[in-house]
């Protein structure tokens, strides 16, 4: 029933011509987003092509299940996909990733009628959905909320103040956590589908960011209204810790994934460009490309097995939503973070001023400023911070 | 048993309404207790019932009522 764990993966060393979402994924990353990459980072646009790309090939719904008329894509297949598209633009990849994570919301927690249906719409239509977690007041924590959704006579009313809507003036729909009702504590959330015609939005200020600056992320007050069915079925706490969170962080490292992977890719080229200027000698900044392909591989592997373990838990409540889980997902974020400054740092010393200049082949400037986000976007001492927490009680089982 | 399992939640639950107004079986997590505060209801279970609970038992539903709270301290204590 659910697709994320229909198309289990082996790992094979042909899982490329296996994985016929990633390989549609790479030619339209390869054809169309990395053409326009530079542009979209320079004018802080949002990749168009690339999106119109994936609709045209149904890739938006690729983790719907076939009865749904997706494509029944596992999470492991769209994470290589994700790799591949954040070699070219990091942008494209982020809107694409935060894109998945709220169709693998709707698909494993949306149950009711209503939703279904609206599954099957966005299938037909390859709508692209957008979320609205953070709020004005919560300090960060998407774990609260101080907007409430009222439902009266089978319709739902809400409000939000958001400080950031990825893509928000592009999406199709917007999935929004809000409080419960209005008597509710701020941490007992619901998530809601918030579509047009009944979807308002305000932005409040502009998107001119250092890096990612093609996701438009400004910030906007929301309001929407609808068929209290758009509520999604369970509780966001479950949402959030059964697949949000582990989704999120499996597909948001395999995008920085191929962003560390786009600069080592450079890194190899400019020292394999010194060798061929003198054969026989190896150039100084081989070993340290030697000891950056080996950084490279930890944080690969990182992402491939954090895939397949999801992907193994993803259907049992009880494994999904143990402490160990939640601290793999946790670490893997904070880790995949890391590594990805780390492997485009020494690329850049690797590949010397022709790295830091902003042009030429070996320029690694773009990749630089999309890494640094990574360790933001739920900041890293949010996260640590909240394992610091699970640590106390965690068995180590 | 359920005097302290109150006190703990008083303590340490975060509870929006007084831990004396609601009944064994009100959800805590809807009566505000967030997970970061039910963690820190576990320790102090353990510390006040000198228990250690297993791996299987730290969930979300061990710790959702004092009905629940309550079983699990049991169940704990008797093995």
């Amino acid at each position: 029933m659910h697709g994320i764990i229909e198309t289990p993966l082996e790992a094979e060393p042909d899982r490329a011509v296996r994985n016929p979402v990633a390989r549609r994924m790479a030619a339209i990353a390869e054809e169309v987003a990395a053409p326009a990459a530079d542009d979209v980072d320079q004018q802080g646009r949002f990749p168009s092509e690339t999106i119109a790309a994936l609709q045209s090939e149904g890739l938006l719904t690729a983790m719907v299940p076939v009865e749904l008329g997706g494509l029944g894509a596992g999470i492991s297949e769209v994470s290589e996909g994700l790799v591949a598209l954040g070699r070219q633009c990091a942008s494209s990849a982020m809107v694409v990733a935060m894109h998945h994570i709220q169709v693998a919301c709707l698909v494993r927690h949306g149950r009711n009628e209503l939703l279904s249906d609206y599954l099957v719409d966005a299938v037909a239509h390859q709508y692209l959905l957008a979320s609205a977690t953070t709020e004005v007041g919560t300090g960060g924590d998407v774990r609260s909320s101080v907007c409430a959704v009222d439902v009266e006579g089978g319709r739902f009313h809400v409000k939000k103040q958001a400080p950031v809507i990825s893509y928000g003036s592009f999406a199709d729909a917007i999935l929004v956590t809000s409080r419960r009702s209005a008597d509710s504590p701020e941490s007992d959330q619901v998530l809601v589908l918030c579509r047009p015609p009944e979807l308002r939005l305000e932005q409040v200020g502009e998107w001119n960011a250092l890096g990612f600056r093609g996701t438009c992320s400004p910030g906007f007050v929301l309001e929407a209204s609808g068929d209290a069915r758009s509520i999604l079925d369970d509780p966001y706490s479950d949402i959030s810790t059964r697949t949000m969170l582990p989704v999120a962080h499996i597909l948001w490292s395999s995008l920085w994934l191929g962003i560390a992977t786009a600069a080592l890719d450079r890194a190899r080229r400019f020292v394999q460009a010194e060798a061929r200027k003198r054969p026989g000698t190896t150039p100084t900044a081989a070993m340290r490309l030697a000891d950056t392909a080996a950084l490279h591989q930890q944080f690969a592997d990182m992402v491939h097995s954090a895939a397949l373990r999801y992907e193994e838990v993803a259907d049992d409540p009880e494994r999904s939503s143990s402490l160990g889980f939640a601290i793999a997902m946790n670490s893997l974020k904070v880790s995949a973070s890391t590594l990805v400054v780390d492997v485009v740092r020494q690329c850049m010393v690797i590949c010397g001023l022709a790295s830091y200049r902003l042009d030429g082949p070996f320029s690694l400037g773009r990749h630089l400023r999309d890494s640094m986000g990574a360790s933001l976007m739920v900041n890293n001492d949010r996260i640590m911070a909240n394992n610091a927490q699970l640590l106390l009680v965690h068995r180590g089982e | 048993m359920d005097e302290t399992i109150r006190t703990v939640l008083a303590e340490h639950g975060k509870l929006a309404v007084d831990v004396n107004s609601i009944d064994e079986h009100t959800d805590l997590f809807a009566s505000g207790m967030t997970s970061h505060a039910s963690v820190n209801v576990m320790l102090a279970l353990e510390d006040a019932f000198d228990i250690e609970f297993s791996e299987s038992m730290l969930k979300k539903s061990t710790f959702e009522s004092i009905a629940s709270i309550r079983a699990g301290v049991l169940e704990m204590t008797s093995s």
